[in-house]
């Protein structure tokens, strides 16, 4: 993790569209009257995803939207890594690394995002439809390594697995979400090992 | 509930609303602390303040743990808390080892260095030479805070005492913590200057080196400076100050510890006015020759006015006390005046219709009583400029108690709510009769209180906004019986006065005096009118700087003073006077609270005290004034006044005097087509001090007027 700073080029304006300012509304109304400001996650949450970043306008309109100060909308956007604060591609490729994923084999995750999407990370693909970043732990250890893209987790990758992934999204397919390699959930590999029968008692 | 503690043995009884923190500081313990601020909400995040509970797992934060949720031991007895245990001074050694990683070694060229607490805390709680860290350290970008404030972030250790301070004591929530771990950085939004008149703070808040003073920086060393207490005169609060001196130049202001008035705060003009004590000062007597004013000495000074009052009428001549002036000169001008028979005198250079007894000009709520309010109206005044630590104060009631405000006047953002009434003097008169929403309010509030400023009190038919004020003051309740709040009693009437001497000029009545015929004197605008018609002939201003000069005409015009401002440039004789800083001096504060204001320094060149000057003057005019030392005027003054002889002490509100409430100003009817407006135009260029100093100078450019900062060698 490093220094997170608002990006250098940003946008003239931000707007919410009707239906994003509507749901923005509808999470006002969840807190007390004067405690509007509990919605600024969300807020901004809902502002990523329609603009793919959090840009800095979108920042002050949350903070106008919110009535609370400019720097406290700040301090939560660089305090929450979830939060870009810079242009990402259509596809954003969140790899873990933490040591779940790290042991069964993320590094080759890495090493594919270099070679098929950009050499340092947080940086856009030269087609525009990808960029990468390593994340700590997306809470998919059981199915390790593992690659959240968009709102998808890919699990139980391999380099190969991973680079398919990407290729197929560059096609414009939709690969199959969850794991790679045939497993419900999280269950145990070839099947269950326990439990296999129901026991009478 | 009291709750019993045993504190390093000790066995206490500690009240439940306290912090252990506090609670150990009652039982004779030191705490070394960061965050923990006592005017602060409490953050918890530097964990320097550890003490260990016997029983209980880990160390615990002494500022973020309540007394009432210690409980006691199984067995009935009181929890032992250790504050001097192996294992808090180990923890304490943790945490400073922690604090030390990422903190520079630049005590040697750090501002802070000698007041600093970390540099303290590490010497008293840290491991001496012990350090097992070889990777780098952290380096972090320096925002640019405005004129005022130096940063070197670099040093900060993120206790968040200044977020915590500008959000919840100044209302300016611009600064804040950004990032996370060890990225974290104290930050204002997109580096904008730090707008607020009580930024200054944030650098005595800061513990360490990150934020210093900015006119300050490398100028010296907390050991090689000489303290003096003295009294902020950029306005009328009397804020608590220290001047620090080396040699003979003010190196900075301070501000002291004064619960009453400004509690440990001090606003931005009165801290760094001190380079303005050294630019454009009169240092020797002049007189104008042939148009051109040419130094001379004192006796030919005084030559010059003697003549001059000798073949002038008593009834043409005038004199005008300044802003600045301290109560000894204002009396010795006063009795000098009496006994040439001069009744055209004023001191009220904005033209503030202020008259009547002494309740009728003071802040009689005073500034404790503040506290108490739970409605106030403001009527022409701008507290947030007029007396930024007021504000402060009015914001605290406002966050503590629900406070209500209302402003009549031009609309400002005083840091708290403030329902706008408007700038039309006609609100004054459906306030008066009840008709008026706020009116109501006011009715319904247990202590209603209203502040009057000189926006209202100012203008041609100010005198009848002093009787409309008193009335809604009688019709809402505000003056209620004698005695302190906290005795039952209540009086919620004050004048905010712009100047430090206003209070000290009224009480001694340098006032338009009676003509033999039975007619007033001029007031300022009656002197300044009959000057320009050749009614008057010679003027005496004591550091009188504030008035409109421009069209006097040829009056014969002395200045006494300590700046070459507005008054010295009209002046046929200049008289060098001493700043607040190069005398002994009595000022009075709006509250009505008499203090005094140390020498730190002498009067530079031949300036020489004020008093002392008037004295030497009036022996020359052959009126010699009956005081030869400044003992004996004090003794004078307390003659006329005894309650000048209690320093210090804030007046009782003695109960109502119908007579007096009845009578104040005058009825009439307003000059409707008039706008209420400002005391105030530029907060940092308010006096001939601030005026010579090129730091104030800097801020009105940058954070008033919008310019950009000078980068770069200026």
């Amino acid at each position: 993790m490093s220094v997170r700073r608002l990006h250098e080029e940003q946008p003239e304006s931000f707007a919410f569209s009707e239906a994003n300012l509507a749901r923005v509304e509808a999470w006002i109304a969840k807190f007390p009257t004067g405690r509007q400001a509990s919605a600024v996650i969300s807020a901004l949450w809902i502002g990523q995803e329609q603009e793919g970043w959090v840009t800095k306008p979108m920042i002050e309109e949350v903070a106008r939207l919110l009535d609370m100060p400019t720097i406290r909308v700040l301090e939560v956007a660089t305090f929450y890594t979830m939060f870009h604060l810079a242009p990402v591609g259509k596809h954003h490729v969140q790899v873990c690394t933490t040591t779940p994923c790290w042991l069964r084999g993320s590094d080759e995750i890495v090493k594919v995002c270099k070679t098929h999407i950009s050499e340092r990370p947080g940086t856009i693909s030269e087609d525009g439809l990808f960029s990468w970043e390593e994340v700590e732990c997306c809470g998919a250890c059981v199915n390790a390594p593992v690659v959240q893209i968009g709102g998808d987790t890919f699990e139980d990758l391999t380099g190969d697995k991973a680079a398919d992934i990407i290729e197929a999204l560059r096609r414009g397919e939709t690969p199959k979400t969850g794991s790679q390699i045939g497993r419900h959930s999280s269950e145990p590999e070839g099947g269950p090992s326990t439990l296999t029968k129901e026991v009478q008692s | 509930m009291p709750r019993k503690l045993i504190i390093d043995g000790k066995e206490i009884e500690a009240e439940d609303n306290l912090t252990l923190l506090q609670a150990c500081e009652q039982a004779g313990a030191e705490i070394p602390r960061f965050c923990y601020h006592e005017r602060l909400s409490v953050a918890g995040n530097c964990r320097m303040c550890l003490v260990e509970w016997v029983g209980a797992p880990k160390l615990q934060a002494s500022c973020s743990l309540q007394v009432k949720d210690i409980f006691p031991n199984k067995d009935g007895t009181p929890a032992k808390i250790n504050t001097n245990s192996p294992a808090v001074k180990k923890g304490r050694e943790g945490v400073m080892e922690f604090l030390l990683i990422n903190h520079p070694l630049d005590c040697p060229i750090c501002d802070q260095g000698g007041e600093c607490d970390l540099q303290d805390q590490a010497m008293g709680y840290g491991r001496a030479a012990f350090h097992r860290f070889a990777e780098n350290k952290r380096a972090v970008a320096d925002v640019d805070m405005g004129p005022l404030i130096k940063t070197v972030m670099t040093r900060c250790i993120k206790c968040t005492r200044c977020v915590r301070f500008a959000t919840e004591v100044a209302g300016v929530p611009e600064l804040g913590a950004t990032g996370r771990g060890e990225d974290v950085e104290i930050t204002t939004y997109l580096e904008q200057a730090f707008g607020s008149e009580l930024s200054g703070n944030i650098v005595d808040l800061c513990p360490v080196g990150a934020l210093t003073s900015k006119p300050y920086a490398f100028h010296g060393r907390p050991w090689e400076l000489k303290h003096t207490e003295s009294i902020d005169i950029c306005d009328a609060q009397g804020c608590n100050t220290r001047i620090d001196t080396r040699g003979r130049s003010v190196m900075r202001i301070l501000p002291r510890l004064n619960e009453g008035i400004n509690e440990e705060w001090l606003h931005d003009k009165g801290r760094h006015i001190g380079d303005g004590l050294g630019r454009q000062r009169l240092d020797k007597p002049y007189v104008r020759k042939n148009g051109k004013l040419v130094p001379s000495s004192w006796a030919d000074a005084f030559a010059a006015i003697a003549a001059r009052v000798k073949a002038t009428e008593p009834d043409r001549m005038a004199a005008i006390v300044g802003d600045l002036a301290a109560a000894e000169e204002i009396k010795a001008l006063k009795d000098l005046m009496i006994r040439l028979g001069v009744v055209h005198l004023d001191c009220r250079q904005d033209g503030a219709k202020i008259s009547g007894p002494r309740p009728a000009y003071l802040f009689n709520t005073t500034i404790t009583g503040v506290d108490a309010a739970d409605a106030l109206l403001l009527i022409g005044c701008n507290p947030r400029w007029e007396a930024p630590v007021l504000n402060a104060r009015l914001r605290k009631a406002w966050l503590n108690g629900g406070l209500k405000v209302a402003n009549l006047g031009v609309p400002v953002d005083l840091t708290y709510p403030v329902e706008q009434l408007g700038t039309s003097v006609e609100v004054l008169n459906a306030l008066a009769d009840g008709s008026h929403p706020f009116a109501e309010v006011l009715r319904n509030a247990k202590r209603p209180m209203l502040i009057l400023g000189n926006g209202a009190l100012a203008r041609r038919d100010g005198a009848v906004v002093l009787e409309r004020a008193a009335r809604i003051a009688r019709e809402t309740g505000m003056i209620g019986p004698a005695g302190t709040p906290a005795d039952g009693g209540w009086i919620g009437f004050n004048i905010l006065h712009t100047a430090a001497s206003r209070v000290a000029a009224l009480d001694l009545g340098f006032v338009p005096g009676q003509n033999p015929d039975g007619t007033g004197g001029r007031d300022v605008a009656g002197i300044i009118d009959g000057a320009q018609k050749g009614e008057i002939d010679f003027i005496y201003l004591l550091g009188a700087d504030e008035l409109p000069l421009e069209n006097i005409g040829r009056p014969f015009m002395v200045y006494q003073g300590s700046h070459g401002d507005v008054g010295a440039n009209y002046a046929d004789v200049i008289l060098p006077g001493a700043a607040f800083t190069e005398k002994d001096g009595l000022f009075v504060n709006f509250e009505g609270r008499v203090q005094e204001a140390e020498r730190a320094v002498f009067p530079p060149g031949e300036a020489k005290e004020d008093w002392a000057i008037l004295r030497a003057l009036s022996d020359v005019l052959g009126e010699a004034l009956p005081y030869d030392t400044l003992a004996d005027l004090r003794a004078a003054l307390v003659a006329e006044l005894p309650h000048y002889g209690r320093i210090g002490e804030v007046p009782l509100w003695q109960g109502a005097d119908p007579a007096v409430w009845n009578s104040l100003g005058a009825d009439g009817v307003f000059e409707t087509d008039v706008p209420i407006g400002q005391a105030i135009s530029d907060y940092y260029l308010t006096n001939p001090i601030a005026r010579a100093s090129r730091v104030m100078a800097e801020c009105s450019r940058v954070l008033l007027c919008g310019g950009d900062q000078k980068v770069a060698a200026e």
